[in-house]
């Protein structure tokens, strides 16, 4: 049974539509990407998956069960978090702040040492930067702390929101490096990029969404060997 | 010497330039603005806390004000005090009357808050109205919360019942400050540190404070939006009632259906002046407001007063359009 299924969901935001009946799967343990285009829909289905975002047709199964109508800070409660798109580090709060409220739907808030742990582990920059106020950070930092918080929710299943966009190259390396890292740690993780190269060596599995619909699915190598994929996402004609 | 200037033809007094009176009041003035200005930043600290959630001017909450004055004024009432001579309570008494009324304000205006917010605004939010018609809806919510009262009550203010008598208790550079002063100073004070305490040091403080930073990845890191806001109008409701109370001691004639007025339109100036959305910034607005308007009203004689506020407000904002301490409740670090 897969950990996350989107079956036939579509958006529409007023009558455009965002999605258009999109139908994909996440299995417990895998780092599956969702690649596409500028507008193709990824941000969209980040957010419907967690909550953000209403649906108007289709149904999300998270761990067996329906989670189609259920309120979003209740789906961090079951296990999804995300760190969003523009990373969303809260200006006004300093690094340990803004772990922390990863951690705010937790019911076991006396066992946080061990996740600041972790994240710190991940993230030795953060460590060190612990009272820096979020606003101040640069956009390498405050990835680190989007996805570290991420992780203060203890998440079954990491949604991770354009984590390379607007990264220094170095800075993009590592970030996908410790991506792998979070997911081999027993993390499940989709992944929404639109840089399709270091997405897709590192998923085992891919989708390809274009314009509201997936239009290929596959491996990730498959992904990266084939003709159209490579044309359109990878630069090479 | 006075310096008094005469500008209409007759000689009356249409507007003074008392620089003598300044001098001779100076203290009295801080004081007895000091003691206003608390009121002013008890209501202002709804106002921003509710802007700073839902980018919202809440112009109902001078409304929620005077629910609370009502609040207090029954609660003499209920407890068997009735207009005329001032009773003679001890002070075992009269602390205890004083905090039933405080507890029974504070209910009132903080449930009357949170009835606003469930009535007017959450179906507006549910539909995703555009800020205009939330705006308009504050307005309409005012009225109507005034109505309510004037059918009650009628458009007569309520005679005073009073509990207690100013009393001299010490006297700084001459001015002399009264128990009443010293109470409500105190106790806005107390209010205030726990209000700020709650908003930063606790996990639905911090709550708050995301979702003032950034609605949407709050909700991503679990917290319940509408819990939140209900919340700060919860808030804002119990420092308005509070301010009710001291407003009643203070004005014993003050609960009218149109008292919250003046002094909700203070106190959203004084939010303003400070820099709305920051909570310290509702302290320091109230706090000024409170101070100049009296040193206004010295200067420029009794009528000048509520002028001297709304021209301080233009003023500063025309140099600081953000406030004295121009930040945000979102960007705000304690």
């Amino acid at each position: 049974m897969a950990l996350l299924e989107l079956s036939d969901v579509s958006v529409h935001y007023g009558r455009i539509g965002a999605l258009s009946g999109i139908s994909l799967t996440v299995e417990e343990g895998e780092i599956v990407t969702l690649i596409g285009a500028n507008g193709a829909g990824k941000t969209t289905t980040m957010r419907a998956i967690s909550g953000i975002r209403p649906l108007s047709g289709g149904k999300i199964t998270f761990d067996g069960e329906d989670i189609t109508k259920l309120r979003a800070d209740l789906r961090v409660v079951r296990g999804i978090s995300q760190a969003p798109e523009g990373r969303g580090v809260f200006p006004g709060m300093t690094v340990l702040e803004n772990l922390d409220m990863g951690a705010y739907a937790r019911k076991d808030r006396k066992n946080l040492a061990e996740d600041f742990e972790r994240v710190f582990t991940l993230f030795p920059r953060l460590g060190e930067r612990k009272s820096q106020v979020g606003g101040t950070m640069s956009g390498g930092e405050q990835q680190m702390v989007a996805i570290g918080r991420a992780l203060m929710a203890r998440p079954r299943l990491l949604l991770l929101d354009e984590p390379s966009m607007g990264l220094a190259p170095q800075f993009i390396q590592q970030i996908f490096r410790i991506i792998t890292e979070i997911n081999q740690q027993g993390t499940t993780v989709l992944l929404v990029e639109q840089n399709a190269q270091q997405a897709l060596s590192r998923a085992h599995r891919a989708y390809v969404l274009e314009t509201g619909s997936i239009s290929k699915t596959g491996t990730g190598p498959e992904l990266l060997a084939d003709p159209s994929v490579k044309e359109a996402y990878l630069g090479v004609a | 010497m006075n310096h008094v200037v005469t500008f209409l033809a007759d000689g009356s007094d249409w507007i003074n330039f008392d620089v003598g009176a300044l001098r001779d009041q100076f203290w009295n003035d801080t004081i007895e603005g000091l003691s206003q200005g608390s009121i002013y930043a008890l209501v202002a600290l709804g106002y921003t806390l509710v802007y700073g959630v839902l980018r919202l001017i809440n112009f109902a909450h001078s409304e929620v004000f005077i629910f609370g004055v009502f609040g207090a004024y029954f609660t003499f009432f209920g407890l068997g005090f009735r207009p005329g001579p001032t009773p003679e309570l001890g002070a075992g008494e009269l602390i205890l009357y004083l905090a039933l009324a405080l507890i029974v304000a504070m209910l009132v205006s903080g449930a009357t808050a949170v009835v606003v917010e469930r009535v007017a605004y959450r179906p507006l939010r549910r539909r995703g109205a555009p800020p205009l018609v939330f705006l308009i809806t504050a307005i309409g919510a005012s009225f109507v919360l005034q109505q309510i009262l004037f059918i009650w009550r009628g458009g007569n203010q309520e005679r005073a019942i009073r509990l207690m008598r100013p009393q001299e208790v010490f006297t700084i550079f001459g001015a002399s400050v009264t128990n009443l002063q010293i109470i409500i100073v105190l106790a806005s004070i107390v209010l205030m540190l726990i209000a700020n305490t709650f908003i930063n040091r606790t996990r639905l403080g911090r709550g708050v404070r995301a979702v003032a930073q950034d609605p949407d990845t709050a909700t991503l890191m679990g917290v319940n939006k509408e819990r939140v806001i209900m919340l700060t109008f919860l808030i804002g409701g119990l420092l308005a009632g509070a301010a009710a109370l001291f407003y009643l001691m203070k004005a014993p004639t003050g609960a009218s259906y149109q008292g919250g007025f003046l002094l909700g339109i203070k106190a959203f100036t004084a939010a303003v002046l400070g820099g709305i959305g920051n909570l310290r910034g509702a302290l320091l607005g109230g706090l000024i407001l409170g101070i100049v308007e009296n040193y206004g009203q010295s200067v420029f004689g009794g009528g000048w007063r509520d002028i001297v506020a709304f021209v301080l407000l233009v003023v500063v904002l025309m140099f600081r359009p953000t406030g004295i301490l121009g930040e945000s409740l979102g960007k705000a670090r304690v």
